[in-house]
């Protein structure tokens, strides 16, 4: 059983490296920042989930204690990065970094230019989608 | 054979630092930088947890609550300075 439960564990491990590299690759090849984001946030906060559960269940069959540090850092990741992707996104905007040409819809910049008046008071004028 | 295993997994990340790193050097605005930045902290986050169970030690384990505070930290105040310019403002009591 511990066996089994360490090769789960460390099958885990290997898919939440593969996830990360996933990630790595999307941060290489997209184009645009809010578009890397998506990779730099997402993929990367689901390789380490992986392999975080992965280490606490290694623990847990072979030492045969919980580990509550582990868990406590799948928490922390998970309630910091989508934060940190939320600021590093707004950031971006503000600054002025363009967004990619094939874009479809800038809801921020309506919200911007309505004076910072919440979502659904802002004029937006639905436009039909174009192609890149 | 886990050895095996654990150190592919090491070494799949370690390429995926590798590429970060790329974004990072290359990357054309300072928020693709910090993206990256926070990413390698990630994966950083994540090899120590593979290198936990690779020396099978326990001994590792509250650096990785130490890197997550640090990467969310970083990743914060560089936001926040690229978007106002300073990170502590005067009368910022929010």
């Amino acid at each position: 059983m511990a066996m089994i439960v360490e090769w789960i564990a460390i099958v885990l491990a290997l898919i939440g490296a593969l996830v990360c590299a996933i990630s790595a690759f999307g941060l290489i090849r997209l184009p645009d920042v809010y578009l890397r984001s998506h990779a730099a946030t997402k993929s990367a906060a689901l390789g380490v989930l992986f392999i975080l559960l992965g280490a606490f269940l290694f623990f847990w069959m072979v030492d045969g204690e919980i580990n509550a540090k582990l868990l406590l850092a799948i928490l922390f990741v998970f309630m910091t990065s989508p934060v940190a992707g939320h600021l590093n996104g707004r950031a971006a905007y503000r600054s002025g970094v363009k967004l990619w040409k094939g874009s479809v819809r800038d809801d921020f910049k309506d919200v911007l230019e309505s004076g910072g008046k919440s979502a659904p008071e802002a004029v937006h004028k639905p436009e039909p989608p174009k192609l890149p | 054979m886990t050895t095996i295993v654990l150190s592919l997994a090491l070494a799949i990340l370690a390429a995926a630092i590798l590429g970060c790193t790329y974004r990072l050097i290359v990357g054309p605005s300072r928020s693709d930088r910090i993206a990256a930045l926070d990413t390698i902290g990630i994966n950083l986050l994540a090899m120590i947890a593979v290198l936990c169970m690779l020396l099978n030690t326990q001994a590792l384990t509250e650096i990785i609550l130490v890197i997550g505070i640090l990467t969310f930290l970083g990743t914060t105040v560089l936001a926040r300075y690229i978007e106002r310019g300073s990170v502590i403002e005067d009368g910022d009591d929010r």
